[in-house]
């Protein structure tokens, strides 16, 4: 088959900036999707879980004997079982000086640190077998005291969780930047509040799941596990075990969902995959929704005192907070849980001219379940204690919040910036999100019609938060503090007989839209139809190693990889045709699949006629010319430690004073995530982004009692956002590209949360300003609201 | 081992008679005797809506469905909604609007807005809000599915000549 005798044009930018839609999604939407749990192997045991039902508590002795009779189990395990062939942890990091925590086994040893710690595994042949075999064992408990306050974890009479660690604080950091003490002296306004940040969870709708499965001849390792990095899993599952690393396969197949969830090492998953090598059968994993509330790591529980100095002209001069964060007994391995409240306090006062810091961070053990990086790490702290000073200030200068935030921004003209806490800033927009959003969301009108509600007693709040997002994360975020968490990515592109193409990478794939957008890409660089190119990703066995997916970099960092892939594919196939036509290959392009002469656009050849003769006609080519069909290439990202995006969000909701509900009724977003790849995803990004911010705004908390046992951990006590509760999300863009790669992109996916809970703060306090109060504690509660208005005596 | 029961029902219009233990929801029974995975399992305790099928052509969670409560019932999953064709428009929709993400809650959604539309052919976004409250989805932010299925009613709603329901 021949192309010749059309011309084709070159496409101005190809797909990029196309909203399409995703291939991949079509399957979904059939029921077709392929997630951990529905997959079944030959001998498959299942396996459950004997927890702690104390918060802290030493196991004095555990009978196991009645739940191995159980017919139908397999094999029943404790802490010092599994101890026996893996290595325990320690989740620290060495560019955190002196962060400290103590080795963590998959199943509790001696001792449970947090009531729904894993004890004894029992693999069966069923769940429901499994978990009966649970209700028969039986563990002699000794209660220890249990640390539950964050704020008294480091007094002298409180117990140390780690005896051999000297205290309960895991990491310590303070930052200073001018003189702040100068500032808050000589200054005309301060601004004082302690902001709480209640600990909320991901609820990933796909529970935690996984199947280890080992084959004991060669000790090979496959796990199909829902994971966001299948690399950094295959990492730890070789070292811990003592395995080959090429000989352990991680496969992550659908993945329900992770937003930071799904890329921990989790003591259940390690003991499912010892379970698996202990008895060479397959074992699955898939954690009830209970298990999960207890398990997955939690998020946020950060109080911090923060104060800003604020001249009488609305300049801010200086912040100084104090962030305490319980992140409970462990620092999570190997991304540690020190890194939320290390970007919390560095990225305060972000968007603003602010000369001077004092930043002071401690981060504490307690006997809950173990935080650790969850969508937007950092950036809702910061945002929510920077973005509520800002609207004290501006409302004791009598200042619009739009004017006050005008004034402070880094402006045009200040680029490249470097923040008071070191963060380089390439070129942000703030200015122009500004702009935008008061003419997007009618600001003017919307106070006018505030003003006239209020005089009938209805009481509207308009808030707004500017942010600033890391995203495009390289080296410096964890390799190296030692962790083996790649930075880099990889991509391997072939073309096929057909003249289709191929494309492994190594960023993964959640719903996101990784794939398509890596489809783009390759289409686009490679001058291919979007239809011919496939996208595999999230097998560690069929794709160049890589960090995979996680704090906003699969775009702007799997997309440079796909690009130079497809540049030098390009290159290659160009080289060939050369060949075949007998012509340089600078006189030929590629364009929509078609060998064209680059300076008509006449067609000669296409990629199936191009493949056919390289792959079976290979004899009518010169002697001893290889055509190489099949290339790989790796991005490292180049320039910045990360790339920062900004933007600004505004909540308008409605505040009933007698119930204490709040009613969200428009939600407004502006951002800057430099080139848009794809518009369709990027604003579904920030969309599902918001919706995780306006959850920890009003409903979502993990609530604790004194003993340290959570009181909420089911969905129907647990509270996410709901259709009805949430409003339309209006988005908008400032496209302002990164010089440092060729794409453009920088990330988008936490962007949403970044800001949103700020937002809706500010927009409650502004409503509730008639009453001369004001809240700071989330989420925002009916009975904390109606506690403000002395409507209901306070606790 | 549990106790078995026999029960005879109707799955996606095959009747079928099957052998189940006493204790096994309707979702276990779908997804592990019969393989149809579309049914998702989110809290097994009914908040979610990840489970949502139809039992003799009302929603229901098959998640507090025992499967001998099934005997002689018709039920519908979404894989044979989605294999009759009937909803294919609303699938479109979602994924021209890219009304799903990770796709986990996508099989309940459509079950649920499915229903909908039956029984309320122009829904105002405030009842599709409503009515899709019982299905939780974490990745979307639901406004997109909010919009495909508008999008779906007002094109069935011009492609039906007036007065013809
Ligand atoms: S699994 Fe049935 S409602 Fe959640
Ligand atoms: S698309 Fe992931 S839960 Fe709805």
């Amino acid at each position: 088959m021949s192309a010749e005798g059309k011309a084709i044009r070159p496409a101005a930018t190809g797909y990029i900036g196309q909203p399409v839609p995703r291939p991949n999604a079509r399957r979904l939407l059939e029921g077709r999707g392929r997630y951990t749990d529905d997959m079944v192997l030959n001998r498959m045991l299942h396996v459950a879980f004997v927890r702690s039902p104390y918060a802290h508590a030493r196991i004095l002795a555990i009978d196991t004997e009645a739940a191995r009779a159980v017919p139908g189990v397999a094999a029943v395990v404790t802490g010092r079982d599994i101890a026996e062939i893996c290595q325990p942890w320690v989740g620290v990091l060495g560019h955190f000086p002196g962060l400290k925590s103590a080795p963590q086994y998959p199943l509790a040893v001696e001792r449970s640190c947090w009531q729904g710690e894993p004890v004894v595994a029992i693999a069966a042949e069923t769940r429901a077998i499994a978990e009966d075999a649970c209700e028969k064992v039986l563990v002699e408990w000794e209660e220890l005291p249990a640390v539950v306050d964050m704020q008294t974890a480091l007094a002298p009479e409180t117990p140390v969780i780690h005896e051999e660690l000297g205290d309960n604080l895991a990491f310590g950091l303070e930052l200073k930047a001018g003189s702040p003490e100068d500032a808050f002296a000589k200054t005309a306004v301060v601004v004082e509040e302690t902001f709480s940040f209640g600990r909320h969870t991901g609820v990933t709708l796909e529970p935690r799941s996984l199947i280890a499965d080992f084959e004991p001849g060669e000790r090979r390792l496959t796990v199909h596990h829902a994971t966001q990095t299948p690399y950094q899993m295959q990492d730890v599952y070789a070292r811990h075990f003592g395995l080959d690393e090429e000989k352990v396969r991680v496969v992550a197949p659908d993945v329900g969902g992770s937003f930071g969830l799904k890329l921990h090492v989790y003591g259940e998953e390690m003991a499912t995959c010892a379970l698996s090598i202990l008895l060479g059968r397959p074992v699955k994993f898939v954690a009830d929704r209970l298990e999960s509330f207890l398990t997955d790591i939690h998020a946020r529980d950060h109080q911090v005192r923060a104060r800003m100095a604020v001249s009488a002209e609305g300049e801010i001069l200086a912040m100084d907070v104090e962030d305490v964060t319980g992140i409970g007994p462990y620092s999570v391995y190997p991304r540690t849980s020190a890194v939320e409240g290390n970007q919390a306090i560095r990225l305060m006062g972000g968007p603003y001219r602010m000369p001077n810091y004092h930043g002071v961070l401690k981060v504490v053990f307690q006997n809950k379940t173990p935080t650790c990086q969850y969508r937007a790490v950092g950036h809702p702290i910061a945002c929510g204690v920077t973005e509520g000073l800002v609207d004290m200030a501006a409302r004791r200068l009598n200042l619009d919040p739009l004017e006050i935030r005008r004034r402070n921004v880094v402006t045009a003209e200040m680029y490249p910036h470097t923040s008071p806490t070191g963060y380089f800033f390439e070129r942000l927009s703030h200015e122009e999100c500004i702009a935008k959003i008061e003419a997007m969301m009618n600001y003017s009108s919307l106070r006018e019609e505030q003003a006239r509600l209020r005089e009938q007693g209805i009481y509207r709040g308009i808030g707004f938060a500017t942010f600033i997002e890391i995203t495009n994360p390289g080296p410096a975020f964890y390799g190296v503090g030692g962790a083996r968490v790649s930075s880099q990515d990889g991509c391997v592109m072939k073309l096929e007989p057909s003249g289709r193409v191929r494309c492994s990478v190594s960023v993964t794939e959640q719903g996101q839209g990784t794939e398509t957008v890596m489809a783009q890409i390759a289409a686009t660089h490679l001058g291919v139809k979007l239809d011919s190119v496939t996208v595999l990703t999230g097998d560690t066995q069929a794709t160049p190693y890589g960090g995979a997916t996680w704090a906003s970099r699969g775009a702007g960092i799997g997309g440079m990889t796909v690009l130079r892939a497809a540049q030098a594919l390009r290159g290659k196939l160009l080289e060939l045709a050369g060949i075949i036509l007998q012509r340089g290959p600078e006189t030929l392009d590629l364009r929509e699949g078609v060998i064209v002469e680059a300076d008509t656009g006449m067609a000669r050849m296409d990629l199936a006629e191009l493949g056919r003769i390289a792959y079976f006609r290979p004899d009518t080519l010169p002697p001893d010319f290889h055509p190489d069909l099949t290339v790989a290439r790796h991005y490292v990202p180049q320039g910045l430690p990360f790339a920062f995006t900004n933007g600004i969000q505004a909540s308008h909701l409605e505040l009933d004073p007698e119930t204490g509900l709040v009613r969200l009724l428009d939600h407004w977003v502006v951002e800057d995530c430099g080139t848009i790849l794809n518009p369709l995803l990027v604003d579904e990004q920030v969309r599902g982004g918001v919706v995780q911010g306006l959850g920890a705004a009003l409903f979502e908390e993990c609530l604790y009692n004194e003993a340290g046992q959570m009181i909420n951990g089911s969905l129907a006590d647990y509270l996410l956002p709901m259709a009805s509760e949430m409003p339309d999300i209006h988005v908008d863009h400032v496209s302002t590209p990164t010089q440092f790669t060729p794409l453009g992109a920088k990330g988008v996916g936490e962007a949403g949360t970044a800001g949103a809970a700020a937002a809706v703060m500010n927009a409650v306090n502004d409503a509730l300003a008639p009453f001369q109060v004001s809240l700071a504690q989330m989420p925002f509660t009916p009975e904390r609201i109606l506690r403000a208005l002395g409507k209901i005596p306070s606790s | 081992m549990d106790p078995t029961f026999p029960i005879t029902l109707t799955v996606n219009g095959t009747e079928m008679v099957r052998e189940v233990p006493v204790r096994q929801t309707l979702a276990d029974f779908l997804r592990q005797t019969l393989g149809l995975t579309a049914t998702h399992v989110g809290c097994e305790h009914g908040v979610c809506g990840a489970c949502t099928v139809r039992i003799d052509g009302r929603i229901a969670r098959a998640c507090l469905t025992f499967a001998i409560q099934c005997d002689g019932a018709a039920i519908e999953t979404l894989e044979g909604m989605a294999e009759s064709g009937k909803i294919a428009d609303l699938q479109q929709a979602f994924h021209r609007r890219n009304a799903l993400q990770c796709g986990f809650c996508t099989s309940g959604m459509l079950v649920t807005a499915a229903q909908l539309l039956e029984e309320n052919p122009r829904p105002s976004r405030e009842e599709i809000r409503e009515i899709i409250s019982g299905n939780y989805c974490r990745c979307t932010g639901y406004h997109a599915i909010v919009d495909a299925v508008e999008e779906t009613a007002e094109a069935r709603a011009k492609s039906e000549p007036e007065g013809a329901r």
